[in-house]
Parts: C-alpha cells; structure tokens; sequence
C-alpha cells in the first residue's frame, strides 16, 4: 500500500465519519417525525463539521462557504421550514410505524454497510486515509437512507430519508472532488431547499385532505 | 507478591464500600434534576445497614438456591474486581486469571443463580421479571461479544488492563470512531444490564411493568441487604469497566507507591462521578421502552458495535 504523509486532523475526520454512519442508523431507529428531523439535525451537523475539518486540511476556502451554506441550508433553514409547513404532522408524538421491524431494519442496515465497504473497495485502495475513512461511509449514509424511504409510510421520515441521502452523496464527494467549484453546491443547496418546500407544502395538503400524513394510508383511490 | 495481593484486596474494599455511595448519588441526583429533594447521598447505606438487622424469612416451600443465590450473586461482583484495573494501570496479582470475557461470564453467572432464586420462591412477579431479565440478558450478550471482539481487534488482548492503555498509545487511538462508537455501545449496555431507564424503571413500584426489582421482591433481612449492595457493586464494577478500560485510563497509580494508590482513590471515585452524570441525565430524560421496544434499543446497541468493527478495518 503506499504510504501518503499523515495529517494530524485526518483522526478527527475519521471521528466524524463514524459519528455520521451513527446517525444514520439513528434514522431508522428514530420513533417518532421530531426524532426524525433531530437526527437529521445531528447528521447535517456532523457533515458541516467534517467539511470544516476537510477545508482545514486542504487550506480551502471554497469548503468553508460550502460549510456556511451548509449550516445556513441544512441546520436552519430546512428544520425551520419543515416545522412551519408540515407543523401538525411534526408535533404530533405518534410512533412511527415501519414496514419491518426495527431490529431487523438494523441488521439490514448493517449488511447494506458492509455492502457499501465491500463495493467501494477497489475504489479505497491506496488513497489517503481520509478518501478511505469518508467514502465507503457516505455511501452506507446514501444506501441506508434510500432503505429508510422504503421501509417508512409516512411522508415527514420519507422526505428526511430523501434528504439524508443528499448528505450521504455529499459527505462521500468532497472528500473525493475537495475543489469543485463552489457554484454547483450552491445549486445543489437551493435545490435542496426547494424540495424541502414542495414536499413540505404536498404533506400539508395530504395532512388535510386525509388527515393523517401516513402515506402507507394512500393506497386506494377515492372517487368524489 | 504480598503487596500486589494486598493492592488487589484494597480493590475489592474500596468498591464494596464506595459502590452503595455511587448509587445514593445517582438517586439523589436523578431526583435533583426531576425538581425534589431527593434522598440524602448516604441513603443507599443506610438501607443494606437496616436490612441486615432484620430477620430474615425463608419460604419452606424453596430450596437450596434460595438460600445459595444471595452469596453467589454477592460474590461475583467482588470476583470481577479483583481482575479489572480499578486503582491502578500495571496489573496485579490477579490479573491474568481471567479476561473480560470471563468477568463477563461470573457477572452472568451471579445474574443466574439470582433469576433461578427469583423463580424458586414461586412468586409470580419473580418469574416474570427473571424472564424478562432473561429476556434483556440474551438481547445484551450478542453486543457484549461484538463489544469484545472489537477490543481483541484493536488491542490484540482482552486482558483489561492491556486493553486500557491501547486507547491511549499512541493518542490518535482514542479518537478513532471505533474507540467512541465501543463506548457508546457500552454505556447503553450498562443502562441495560443494571436496569436504568430506557430498558427498566428502578424506581418503579408498579409489579407488573418491573423487570430487575421484582426479583428481589421475596428476598428480607441480610439476603435483601446482599442483594441490594451486590446490585451497588455490579453497578460500580460495570462502571469501573466503562470509565477505566474503555472510556479513559487516566488517573489510575502508574507506580506502586502508597501516595499514587491513596490518591488514585477519590480519582477514580471522580470518574466514576461523570459516569452516573451521564446516566443521570438519560434517566431524567428519556422515557421508560415498551417490553418490546428493548429489542430496538439492544438492536441499535449491537449496530453500533459491529459498525465499530467495520470502521477499524480501514485502520491506519
């Protein structure tokens, strides 16, 4: 393997990432839409941090402004806009039903973990630390969260699994490409703000057309 | 030799006597927070102090175990002390006896004899809450094995006083993810194990809904008192695991010199103290699991574990 010069941070990245795959299990764990949208918090957190330290590393100042975005987009803006447009379906503290248990969601997530390590593998091998510590763990984020859409029936976790899986993409590409320009992450944030908004505004309406945001519910058709 | 044995007993003296102050603390705390007053810190004390001068009253319709299980469930706390680093870095007399794993299997062992006492007084309530400890018990023991594995796998011992020192040699160690997501692990174990309150409710009274108290429910005079204070210690040395060999190593006598000892004491007692802080505010925070619920909560244990496993192999 070749050796690659050893930086003092590259620990406290490697930190983060594990932190980060945490949060990600969170998210199927999570019982209740509050406890969704907190870990959600915690994970886009723990991905401003690891973008912090990355720009840290490479003496970037295009990450900073891609950590401020983050922070301005993904820890303010959407949790604010989450809460003002889908508000009853986000205070309600009903448990969250799942297509399969929690426990065995786990280990499916876990295997989906190993899956992510297994496949990006060849793509790990002889890189520096950091590309070998982020990248097979933000694609176990992105595939943990597109199982979370999966297995949840309501649109609040969909919708935050669907998020999760932008920061998964996210977390595992600038550790991967640290200088690509900034004006693609300011597209991809404000895309990310506009499906927050669409979505949140959609759940609104299925809130109260049904009365309930149970997507699972939504399965027949109604004629009137 | 005699000074490694007689530091090894100091050991044991100094958890059988500070383990009831640390539970008096957490309870005091926990109502701290809760908005009461709260017992006094000395209380824990107070009640084994009361329970011995009691008389004790055997059910003649149980056997042998009934009678047996209060010794064995006392001895094994006091068995796992004299094989954890509790006071000092450099092992001692009886360090090399057994591993972790075998602390693992006398705690468990003295959970057994206490679950079949339980079941032997026939008191329905026993044999519920041993069924359900059971219950927790074989959910926790699939993360205990991960929790180990990962700590083989990263300190190529499972003697605990060698595994302390690898989180800190070199220092990058202990802020690998696998050191951190060990901990985690660990410490919802131990809510778990000692029946704190995701998983039970220790100040609960209600019989139906208790899972560790309504084992000891048939239990008077000295046999409550050594289960009470065998609960004290299971706690403390769980604790002493978590804060000593997998959390920090620090504070521990490095040198075999009476000063070091003396003060590794009230050291040791401080570490601990940001231990049952940490409980404290889980216990005043959360709610108490459904029954069915702990298999979420132990299932999210063991992914955290074996995540710890995966993020080691892209070891430096």
């Amino acid at each position: 393997m070749i050796s690659h010069p050893h930086h003092w941070l590259d620990q406290f990245i490697w930190l983060t990432s594990g932190l980060f795959l945490l949060c990600s299990f969170g998210l199927i764990a999570a019982a209740q839409v509050l406890g969704c949208l907190r870990v959600y918090v915690m994970q886009s957190a723990l991905l401003t941090i690891s973008v912090l330290l990355l720009a840290a590393r490479y003496a970037s100042t295009d990450l900073l402004a891609v950590a401020g975005i983050d922070i301005a987009a993904k820890i303010i803006l959407i949790p604010w806009l989450l809460r003002r447009t889908a508000r009853r379906a986000m205070i309600q503290r009903r448990e969250l039903q799942l297509i399969i248990s929690v426990p065995m969601s786990l280990l499916i997530a876990l295997a989906l973990t190993i899956l992510a390590y297994y496949i990006t593998a060849p793509l790990c091998h002889g890189q520096p630390q950091v590309i070998r510590a982020e990248l097979p763990i933000g694609f176990a984020a992105v595939f943990i969260a597109i199982y979370t859409i999966t297995i949840r029936r309501e649109a609040l976790p969909q919708m935050l699994g669907l998020l999760a899986i932008e920061n998964g993409a996210f977390f595992a590409s600038i550790v991967v490409a640290p200088t690509f320009p900034l004006i693609g992450e300011v597209a991809a944030a404000f895309d990310v703000l506009m499906v927050v908004l669409t979505l949140g505004v959609l759940s609104r309406r299925i809130h109260h057309i049904s009365g309930s945001t149970e997507v699972g519910l939504l399965a027949e058709l109604q004629e009137d | 030799m005699l000074l490694m044995i007689f530091i090894n007993l100091l050991q044991v003296a100094v958890v059988m006597l500070l383990s009831p102050l640390a539970v008096g603390i957490l309870n005091r705390w926990k109502e701290r927070l809760a908005g009461k007053k709260g017992p006094s810190i000395f209380q824990t004390y107070r009640d084994i102090w009361k329970l011995f001068h009691k008389d004790q009253i055997i059910s003649d319709q149980s056997s042998w175990v009934f009678r047996a299980a209060p010794y064995i469930y006392f001895a094994a706390p006091i068995l796992v002390t004299l094989l954890i680093p509790v006071l000092t870095s450099y092992p001692l007399f009886f360090a090399f006896v057994g591993d972790m794993i075998g602390g693992g299997f006398v705690l468990a062992m003295g959970g057994f004899f206490f679950t079949l006492a339980a079941i032997d007084a026939a008191n329905p309530y026993g044999a519920m809450g041993a069924s359900r400890t059971r219950m927790v018990g074989f959910l926790a023991e699939p993360v205990f094995m991960v929790v180990f594995f990962t700590v083989c796998f990263v300190a190529n011992s499972t003697i605990p006083y060698i595994v302390q020192q690898q989180w800190v040699h070199p220092i990058t160690n202990f802020f690998s993810p696998a050191h951190i997501l060990i901990c985690t692990a660990f410490f919802m174990l131990i809510l778990a194990e000692t029946g704190k309150i995701p998983v039970d409710n220790p100040s609960g009274h209600f019989e139906l809904a208790m899972i560790d108290e309504s084992k000891s429910l048939e239990f008077s005079g000295a046999g409550a008192a050594l289960m009470k204070w065998a609960g004290c210690m299971k706690f403390f040395v769980l604790l002493c695991i978590l804060m000593n060999v997998l959390v920090a190593p620090w504070g521990l006598a490095s040198k075999v010199s009476a000063v070091q000892i003396a003060l590794a004491i009230p050291l040791i007692f401080l570490k601990l103290l940001v231990a049952v802080g940490a409980i404290t505010i889980v216990e005043a925070s959360l709610a108490k699991l459904r029954l069915f619920r702990i298999t979420a909560f132990l299932g999210l244990a063991f992914v955290i574990a074996v995540a710890a496993v995966l993020t080691r192999m892209i070891a430096i």
